[in-house]
């Protein structure tokens, strides 16, 4: 009986600690992201004065009264002020008084100006804002205040436009790379020709190239055909890139459907093209979905590829962002801002479409 | 869109020329009118006067619309063909694309950049083994490999270690989903987000009357009594402080591929060896860890390549200054910095042979698991 007893006792203790030791790893994992968070909200002054974590109630000294002392009262020696005998250089630091409130000189000797404060909670009524995301969106000249209130006028980052433009690389740069693959991968599955397996297997092969190959002679090319910075060099570019994955996928997949369901249809008289789009591409939408939100948010994260071959011109998030970073790497209202706007919609991807999200991030590991 | 839609050849030879004719102008019609929609759409997005919105949809109408409307007309005009004949041609219509693709963007570029590898910055004459002793010997070269290799022991090594421990100690809580998700969040944010959000915690004021540390690093270490410091500019520590953002990165990704796996160890082996009298954590080394080891392999593989690949972290927090330059960023600079292709084109082929076993391995174990 106290055998189980203390078995029970020991687990128990085992599971807080278990538990205790994954909370402190999530919140190590959890406290940057809401920093930054929480920056984004503060109003810029308050973010250059003050860490992000002073918006969190927490006990402060703060100013409640102040009085001058008469110009009777001797200061050069020890005095009396609020009932206790004080000097001028304690006073300099501060003095605490015996029911809690603490008083301390302010200026030099002859102000003879005393401040008093009372340790009180703060931060329940933190002084939030959008202008940061205001600022960081707009192309126009902004203004905000430094730590010392001083006003400051900078061009803004445009982040907004280029908002929409990771949205119009990102869709075409997901959908066409999926379609083709989808095709290819039911050639590959279904189809006989010549040369079958040589192509799949190079198809396959590709997977181990990193792209920092590509990039040099398809920036030739692109610089000969006029595609440089243009929307349709980057699709085709990823379109490339997440190929050798897509198929590779896809073909697991749609290789595996049961062969009678095709079969039939085939003998039904349906041509290959209408079984590709009534059949296989309806039953491999759990395939296609994962694919497409990893290829999305590669897309829509990657930086490398958008610096390279859309520069300055069509400027997407990622790169609108570090060039934030590059020019103003101080101005973290608008470098926080600007960041979680870069991070909205993969997050909402990841929180409204866990398990698919899940599923993609696994099998696009391998991605070159 | 079939050949059962097309009018029966039923007629006499006059209805048949006519519907010869008609398959034949149709044949041409059909592609000539599709280019030329889809060279307008070009042109349109090329000179890009419209207003912002106006273009990005029209983008993406054309290019997805595009690239369907290819399929359909090239399976259209090959569903015109003789039986024989199509068989043969058909399944190129639906290979041959993604082929064609790969070719221009990947198998040629291999290459040509072998070929740029041999050849003096501006690709006119070849220089033999030059750029390839740049790239193996120069300080810079030297010190990117040996930070390559401190993110690839340093970064593979914590990501996974603090993945297995997160997944062996949530396994047992009630609360797992959480844990996991929580762990797992920061495989959304992109590296130049993630980039944003460690260099907040880093960030350094430096010393002076009014001024606060607003970095959360620098707070903490002053409150413990310490000073703070400019992190990132610390040679050759702030190598270790960037890998701090892979292993934010990449621990739940390690965790939930070790997650899955732990959860695949047979009940029944784990309580024998409790039977046998094995603590928990005994257990877990002589029969979790073999049963993993698999996995945790792939895991590790998985890893070691994304660090040797790595740019994007060390070009937004530092640009590989201050000793903390990698091979992907000195490919970056040498290219696009100083414009010296033969040299960055080494890089790149070094990088590669660097990444081909790596991957060739880890292509192996991801067949034989189930992918979805």
């Amino acid at each position: 009986m106290s055998a189980t007893g203390s078995m029970k006792k020991q687990k128990q203790l085992n599971n807080a600690l278990v538990n205790g030791i994954l909370i402190l790893i999530c919140i190590i994992w959890l406290v940057p992201t809401v920093g930054v968070l929480v920056t984004s909200f503060r109003q810029s002054q308050d973010i250059f004065s003050s860490g992000w974590w002073a918006v969190l109630p927490h006990k402060q000294w703060v100013e409640k009264s102040e009085f001058t002392i008469p110009e009777t009262v001797d200061v050069t020696g020890p005095f009396e002020v609020e009932g206790i005998t004080t000097t001028f250089e304690e006073l300099r630091e501060g003095v605490t008084l015996p029911d809690g409130r603490q008083i301390s000189w302010f200026g030099n000797r002859r102000t003879r100006l005393i401040k008093v404060y009372e340790q009180e909670w703060v931060g329940f009524g933190a002084n939030l804002t959008l202008d940061n995301y205001k600022n960081v969106l707009t192309g126009t000249k902004i203004s905000f205040k430094d730590a010392e209130g001083k006003e400051i006028t900078r061009q803004g980052n445009n982040l907004g436009t280029a908002f929409l433009n990771s949205v119009a690389v990102a869709v075409p740069a997901t959908i066409i790379p999926i379609l083709i693959a989808a095709f290819a991968a039911y050639g590959f599955a279904w189809l006989n020709f010549p040369g079958r397996k040589l192509l799949f297997t190079i198809v396959v092969a590709m997977l181990v190239v990193p792209l920092q190959i590509a990039l040099v002679p398809i920036l030739q090319d692109y610089t000969k055909l006029n595609l440089n910075g243009t929307f349709l060099g980057i699709w085709l570019a990823h379109t490339g890139f997440g190929i050798p994955l897509a198929v590779y996928l896809l073909f697991n997949y749609v290789s595996q459907l049961p062969r009678d369901i095709l079969e039939s249809a085939f003998i039904d008289g349906a041509s290959s093209f209408t079984i590709f789009t009534k059949l296989i591409l309806p039953l491999s939408v759990p395939a296609l979905a994962s694919f497409a939100i990893f290829q999305f948010l590669w897309v829509w994260n990657d930086y490398l590829v958008a610096l390279v071959l859309l520069g300055d011109q069509n400027r997407v998030i990622t790169s609108a962002l570090a060039a934030i970073v590059g020019e103003k790497g101080q101005d973290w209202h608008l470098l926080t801002a600007g960041a979680f706007i870069s991070m909205m919609l993969p997050l909402a991807v990841f929180f409204a479409l866990q398990r698919f999200f899940v599923r993609g991030m696994m099998a696009g590991s391998v991605k070159g | 869109m079939t050949s059962s839609d097309m009018p029966k050849n039923s007629g006499g030879p006059l209805a048949w020329l006519a519907t010869g004719v008609g398959r034949i102008l149709a044949a041409v019609f059909v592609p000539i009118v599709t280019f030329l929609v889809l060279w307008q759409g070009f042109i349109f997005l090329r000179n890009n006067q419209a207003p912002q919105i106006v273009m990005v949809l029209v983008s993406i109408l054309w290019g997805v619309g595009g690239v369907a409307l290819l399929y359909w007309v090239a399976n259209w005009m090959v569903e015109k063909l003789p039986d024989n004949a199509r068989g043969l041609i058909q399944p190129f219509v639906f290979v041959g694309p993604a082929v064609a693709i790969l070719a221009w963007f990947l198998a040629i570029p291999v290459v040509r950049t072998l070929i740029l590898s041999f050849q003096d910055e501006t690709s006119s004459n070849f220089v033999g083994l030059t750029n390839y002793v740049f790239a193996l010997t120069d300080r810079i070269m030297l010190e990117a490999f040996r930070n390559n290799l401190l993110w690839m022991i340093f970064g593979t090594g914590l990501s996974v270690g603090l993945g297995l421990l997160v997944a062996v100690l949530a396994d047992r809580t009630r609360l797992e989903s959480v844990y996991k998700a929580i762990i797992f969040m920061p495989m959304a944010i992109s590296f130049v987000g993630a980039g944003v959000i460690w260099k907040f915690m880093y960030t350094y004021k430096g010393e002076g009357t009014g001024i606060s540390e607003i970095g959360l690093i620098n707070a903490i270490v002053l409150a413990l009594g310490g000073q703070s410091q400019p992190w990132l500019s610390i040679p050759p520590w702030n190598n270790f402080f960037l890998i701090v953002i892979m292993v934010w990165l990449q621990t739940g990704y390690a965790m939930v591929i070790i997650s899955s796996a732990i959860k695949g160890v047979p009940a029944e082996l784990l309580e024998a060896a409790r039977i046998d009298g094995a603590t928990e954590i005994k257990a877990f080394f002589n029969v979790t860890v073999p049963y993993i080891k698999g996995t945790l392999l792939t895991v590790t593989t998985t890893i070691v390549i994304f660090s040797l690949k790595l740019f994007d972290i060390v070009r937004v927090m530092t640009g590989g200054n201050n000793g903390t330059n990698v091979i992907a960023n000195e490919f970056y600079l040498q290219r696009f910095t100083y414009g010296h292709t033969g040299r960055a084109s080494a890089i790149a082929i070094i990088l590669l042979l660097a990444v081909v076993p790596v991957m060739v391995y880890n292509l192996r174990q991801f067949g034989e698991r189930r992918a979805f």
